[in-house]
């Protein structure tokens, strides 16, 4: 035993020797989903990937399992001088407050959440703003003028992305009708493609013809429900376009990657800020996806449009309202 | 066959459950092999990773603190011939009595408020646990079907609970109120640093303590007292149970609430201990690892407790494992601590009959060398 | 069916030049027990070749090993003169040695059909396989007279019949020796007598019958030779007809035994058991028990005789407060203590009930427990036997090594675990919890089954040493010697009635099996006066 301890603080030793030859030593904690739930924690990986592969720079992450590694992998993190520790997910809001405290010269970033301590910084997205825009292309691509929204699980988070969308869909045709269903309570909402699916036909059957998710895992089942019974769906957090070409409309994009990347990239330069940063349309942090596979189903209309909405909500002209901001919503 | 040979208790408790945990590690360094690490850093890392600082002891005395109440609770029902599965639906709904206490009761001073926590998760997980015995009891049906419908059934309560209830306004979570601060048990690190001893931070809390005591007092009541001679009775043989007078029915629920409570108090150390909220799923799985452990410690406390330390190693060690090595994912540590169950739990048998015959063969040579 | 017994001694004179099975030399240890030591074993082919030795003395071991379920640390095996390696059961079956184990290897919910091809299919569909096992089978049947349905459910037969079905299993098998160990401790004279005529006709068609067994009457009366083991020794081998029971069990206990209880006149006192009109069902509503009406009084044994199966094991059970009452009330001291109304069995070992029940492994103990364990079971709530909360084992285990001393159970050490101590010394066990409690009232059923001579002995004089202090006491036997030798009055119960009684003076085993058939005792006595 005391052999193998000596190896092992030996080869921390070692790990640290190289470390500090780095500019920084950034780490992710990634929620319950795993680094590959091709959502909201993918999104993060791939952004924390395309820095070190921009930059050379290592980095550190871990995939919980239970609710008591959260503060445990933040706090390994720590204590190996890991900085800045990116938390993803609201979930980490309570262990990351407490082993911020405990460390307080590391710099920690969280996701999607507001942590108020001098050595956190909290990003958050205006999910409302990227979501008016998808209603707005919703409004105009439906024939029926008929749009659903299906969310996984009931979060106020959800419904911010449910509210948004419903005044986009408005802003384009006020006498649009819209459906929304949620997937359940718990957090299996957001991995239930099956029920997602069904949940799509059946506003398919009152007479929808686009669908927008905001629903993690449960969307795949959304946007083949979609795909399959010939209509339109959109994707979220990240560009989902190409799963079923031509039938996504488009996806809503919610830049999580860049959030980690600017975290990374801000600690290295020394530009690194705590407090909350609102990341909206006017940062970047929400967008619509173009790509080729939707090309033939935006149409110039629908493009000027959608430019006319981003320029009056970047210029503040136009005020999206954002549910969570009184928990409700004004349509 | 060899049912006559008695092997001595030695072999019995401790050869052969190093025999199958050596295997289960042999099978899981080819496992590590298949993914070109090397095994014995493997095993390194995970045996530094539970034991090799003070904070890894303090987390893999933490699981092992959940494995223990939900090892007895497996035991003491299994000694009354019941074949409890329930302990992950009885610890979930006890972690409503131990919230509904301190998030309600936050009046009362802490020395009160553990036992007012004590009883509640004692009344809740018992209570959860009556009814699946109540059937066995008195209806015949059978304890293992309804206790797995009453995880769901505790499950899908404890969502609609803690989603439209107990969850406080405008919360992403679907979890309750964080507990008052002085109705928190106190974790180890902070107990030590009263009294002026530095350890490093763990969830390791008073929780740990109560279950060693828990075992202990299991312990007693299954050996030591007339109510476990006769729940051991009713377990070994109910109809000579009902010749001596003692109504099967009547220990079957006995043994189920104890077994209820037991579980329950999982959710004093997770609960009251750590997350000092109500989680969604907290219960995690251990009420299941709980099974294993019981059969694995052969129902026996001190066994449990061997078991429960091991498979807090597991989780410890594994959680550090897929920290360290990111090659070997959290589905790998799964395959090993699965492996670890399979041999160990599942298969404890194999080299039963192999081992019976070595050791008679050394029994004979030596008993014949004596008689000479 | 004492003619047909006669008939058959002395038939078996048929010695074949080829010993059927030969052991030589066989040795097995079990840890510190050395079951068996050198045996030598010689049958002849066609015969009817008896084993007989006390609980313990290795006689079970050694079929075993001729079955394969045990391996022999030293010695041979030479079946049909051919040297032999039998490692398990299948080899043993190929051999053509079928065994009927004193407990039924037996599916109870499936058929006589399915059971006897149970493992022997013949092939993945079920079908044709058992088309031609019906075939077979009714031609077994025929044969060798077992008379059983092959499409009744075995759980539903009786015990004779059960073991007929395992005999055929045997057969079907292809069996030309078959090894049955301890059948008759399960049978009624009846049921024995039927077993003894298949043996007699398996024997002239040309099997070999092993039969193990501690009855000296049966082995006088059915085997042509006979080997006695004493202790894991082989202690001699002769033919019956040039021995006798004196000889056999001198040989078997190193001693000469006392077969024959000697007891004085009964002197009954006041009524301690009152049956009235007592009826039991079982849970399925079929009566067992029929408006029985008897009283106990103290100070006597009153038997109960009756074929297996027609109700005394219900009324036992009921009397003991295991089994509810339908109907009926029964009274101790004058006062009600029928099962279900607020008494259970609790309740009446509380009042003086002692209560051995007829299947010691099923009811009477737990076999994984400790003796001491074992010696507190019904009693474990006795305050003597507890330190406040918790139970005192010290004074436990003092009680049990008084108990065990007392009653002269081996190895005295109350820790051992009660699997470990040969039938004879769980039942003395038992008996001692039971009869050192001082009751008033002793219900005991079948007291002696599965036990050696010295512990029948030493077990009938302290049923009768009960009387003789003033006790009641009710016995259940099937046997129908023991009946005879200890009862002062009989009852005989057929169909789930008590058809009669009978003063142990008058009782012989004719008039018994008479009215055991269900003929009215004085038509019985009558019937008996023709015969002779």
């Amino acid at each position: 035993m005391k052999k193998l301890l000596t190896t092992m603080v030996a080869a921390a030793a070692c790990y640290a020797g190289v470390a500090t030859a780095a500019e920084i030593k950034p780490a992710v904690v990634y929620d319950m989903g795993g680094r590959f739930d091709r959502s909201f924690n993918q999104g993060a990986y791939n952004g924390a990937e395309k820095y070190k592969a921009d930059k050379g720079t290592e980095y550190r992450d871990f995939e919980i399992q239970n609710d008591s590694q959260r503060e445990q992998a933040m706090r390994n993190f720590a204590r190996r001088g890991m900085s800045p520790i990116v938390a993803i997910g609201f979930s980490q809001a309570s262990a990351l407050e407490k082993v911020a405290k405990e460390f307080p010269e590391t710099k920690f970033t969280i996701i999607d959440m507001v942590v108020d301590l001098p050595n956190v910084q909290s990003v958050v997205f205006k999910e409302h703003e990227g979501s008016f825009l998808v209603g707005i292309l919703a409004a105009m691509a439906s024939e029926t003028g008929k749009v659903g929204f299906i969310g996984g699980m009931d979060i106020p988070l959800i419904r911010k992305f449910a509210c948004g969308y419903v005044q986009g869909v408005k802003y384009a045709n006020p006498n649009a009708e819209i459906f929304q269903n949620m997937t359940g309570t718990t957090g299996a909402a957001w991995n239930d493609p099956v029920k997602g699916g069904e949940l799509a036909k059946s506003q398919f059957d009152r007479g929808a013809d686009v669908v927008y998710h905001a629903a993690g895992g449960t969307g795949v089942g959304v946007l083949q429900a979609a795909a399959d019974a010939g209509k339109l769906g959109i994707g979220v957090d990240s560009n989902q376009n190409a799963l079923h070409p031509g039938s996504v409309l488009t996806s809503m994009l919610k830049r999580v990657d860049v959030a980690v990347y600017e975290a990374f990239e801000d600690a290295a330069n020394d530009t690194w800020k705590p407090g909350v940063s609102v990341l909206g349309l006017a940062e970047g942090g929400v967008d619509w996806a173009r790509d080729e596979n939707n090309d033939k189903l935006i149409t110039d209309d629908m493009k000027a449009a959608v430019a006319k909405a981003t320029e009056e909500i970047t210029s503040g002209s136009l005020a999206v309202h954002d549910y969570m901001s009184d928990s409700a919503c004004p349509m | 066959m060899n049912d006559t040979v008695q092997l001595p208790r030695w072999i019995d408790v401790g050869v052969l459950p190093v025999i199958n945990l050596l295997l289960a590690l042999a099978v899981s360094g080819l496992v590590v092999l298949a993914i070109g690490e090397s095994p014995s850093e493997v095993v390194e890392i995970l045996l530094y990773g539970a034991f090799g600082y003070e904070e890894a002891w303090g987390y893999t005395l933490y699981y092992t603190t959940n494995f223990i109440f939900t090892g007895l609770a497996f035991a003491v029902a299994f000694h009354c011939g019941l074949f409890n599965i329930g302990a992950e639906g009885q610890a979930y709904v006890g972690g409503l009595g131990v919230i509904l206490a301190a998030l309600y009761l936050d009046f009362l001073p802490f020395p009160i408020m553990m036992i007012v926590a004590i009883l509640a998760a004692t009344a809740f997980g018992a209570a959860w646990a009556y009814i699946p015995a109540y059937l066995q009891a008195r209806r015949g049906s059978h304890v293992v079907i309804t206790t797995i419908m009453f995880n769901f059934i505790a499950s899908s309560l404890m969502v609609y609970l803690l989603v439209n209830v107990l969850r406080p306004q405008g919360s992403m979570n679907p979890e309750s109120k964080q507990i008052a601060e002085h109705l928190r048990l106190p974790f180890i690190h902070d107990m030590a640093a009263s009294l002026g001893i530095e350890i490093a931070r763990s969830p390791l809390n008073l929780s740990f303590v109560y279950a060693l005591i828990c075992s202990v007092l299991v312990w007693l009541f299954i050996w030591h007292t007339r109510w476990g001679y006769a729940i051991r009775t009713v377990g070994a043989n109910a109809v000579a149970a009902t010749y001596a007078g003692i109504e099967p029915g009547r220990y079957i629920i006995m043994a189920m609430m104890i077994s209820g409570a037991l579980s329950s108090f999982m959710a004093l150390n997770e609960v009251m201990g750590v997350q000092h909220r109500l989680l969604i799923d907290f219960t995690a799985g251990y009420g299941f690892v709980g099974i294993a452990v019981a059969l694995m410690g052969r129902n026996h406390p001190f066994g449990i407790f061997l078991s429960a330390l091991l498979f807090g190693m597991l989780y410890q060690g594994g959680a550090e494992l897929s920290f360290e090595i990111p090659t070997i994912s959290n589905d790998m540590v799964v395959v090993i601590q699965g492996l670890v169950i399979l041999f160990t739990g599942a298969m404890e048998h194999m080299f039963r009959p192999r081992v019976t015959k070595i050791y008679m063969a050394w029994h004979l040579r030596r008993h014949g060398q004596e008689a000479a | 069916m004492s003619d047909t017994i006669h008939q058959m001694h002395g038939a078996g004179e048929t010695g074949a030049v080829q010993p059927a099975i030969e052991l030589r030399g066989i040795d097995k240890r079990f840890g510190a027990v050395h079951a068996n030591k050198s045996i030598d074993l010689r049958v002849e082919k066609g015969t009817i070749h008896g084993i007989v030795g006390e609980n313990g003395a290795g006689k079970s071991t050694l079929m075993s090993i001729l079955y394969g379920f045990y391996q022999a640390d030293g010695g041979t095996i030479h079946v049909d003169g051919k040297l032999c390696v039998i490692k398990g059961s299948e080899d043993a079956i190929a051999l053509g040695i079928g065994m009927v184990h004193q407990h039924f290897m037996l599916v109870e919910t499936f058929t006589v059909l399915e059971n006897v091809i149970l493992g022997v299919e013949g092939g993945a569909v079920l079908r044709a396989g058992v088309d031609r096992a019906r075939e077979e089978l009714k031609r077994l049947e025929r044969e060798y007279a077992l008379d059983v349905n092959p499409d009744a459910i075995v759980g539903e037969l009786s015990v004779g019949a059960q073991q007929r079905v395992e005999i055929l299993k045997a057969l079907y098998r292809g069996a030309e020796i078959l090894i049955l160990d301890e059948p008759t401790g399960v049978l009624t004279p009846q049921e024995a007598d039927h077993l003894f005529r298949i043996l007699e006709t398996l024997k002239e068609q040309g099997k070999t019958v092993v039969l193990i067994t501690h009855k000296l009457r049966e082995i006088m009366a059915a085997t042509d030779n006979v080997s006695v083991m004493r202790q894991g020794e082989m202690v001699a081998h002769r033919k019956t007809a040039e021995t006798s029971p004196e000889e056999i069990s001198e040989l078997m206990v190193g001693r000469k035994v006392l077969l024959h209880i000697e007891k004085g006149e009964a002197a009954p006192a006041a009524i301690v058991l009152e049956v009235d009109n007592l009826c039991v069902d079982t849970l399925q509503g079929v009566r067992k028990v029929k408006n029985a009406s008897f009283t106990v009084r103290a100070g006597e044994i009153v038997g109960i005789a009756g074929v297996s199966g027609n109700g005394q094991s219900e009324l036992l059970e009921a009397l003991g407060g295991i089994r509810p009452v339908t109907e009926g009330q029964v009274l101790f001291n004058g006062q009600d203590v029928t099962p279900g109304h607020g008494v259970d069995a609790a309740e009446l070992r509380h009042r003086g009930v002692a209560h051995v029940p007829e299947d010691r492994h099923r009811m009477a103990m737990v076999t994984g427990f400790s003796a001491k364990e074992a010696a507190i079971l019904g009693y474990e709530d006795d305050p003597a036997y507890q330190k406040g909360i918790f139970l005192n084992w010290h004074a436990i285990a003092d009680a049990t090594e008084h108990m065990m001393s007392e009653f002269d159970v081996r190895p005295n050490d109350p820790n051992l675990k009660a699997a470990n101590f040969s039938g004879g010394n769980q039942q003395k066990l038992v008996l001692a919890r039971e009869m050192m409690r001082d009751p008033e009232l002793l219900l005991v059923g079948q007291p002696t089954r599965g036990v050696d001579i010295g512990a029948i002995e030493f077990i009938h004089k302290r049923i009768v040493a009960m009387r003789d202090a003033g006790k009641a006491v009710l016995l259940v036997s099937v046997e129908l010697d023991e009946i005879m030798s200890l009862a002062d009055r009989i009852l005989v119960m057929c169909n789930g009635s008590i058809i009669g009684e009978v003063a142990a003076a008058d009782a012989n085993e004719r008039v018994l099996g008479l009215m055991m058939a269900g003929v009215a005792p004085n038509e019985a006595k009558s019937a008996e006066g023709h015969h002779v």
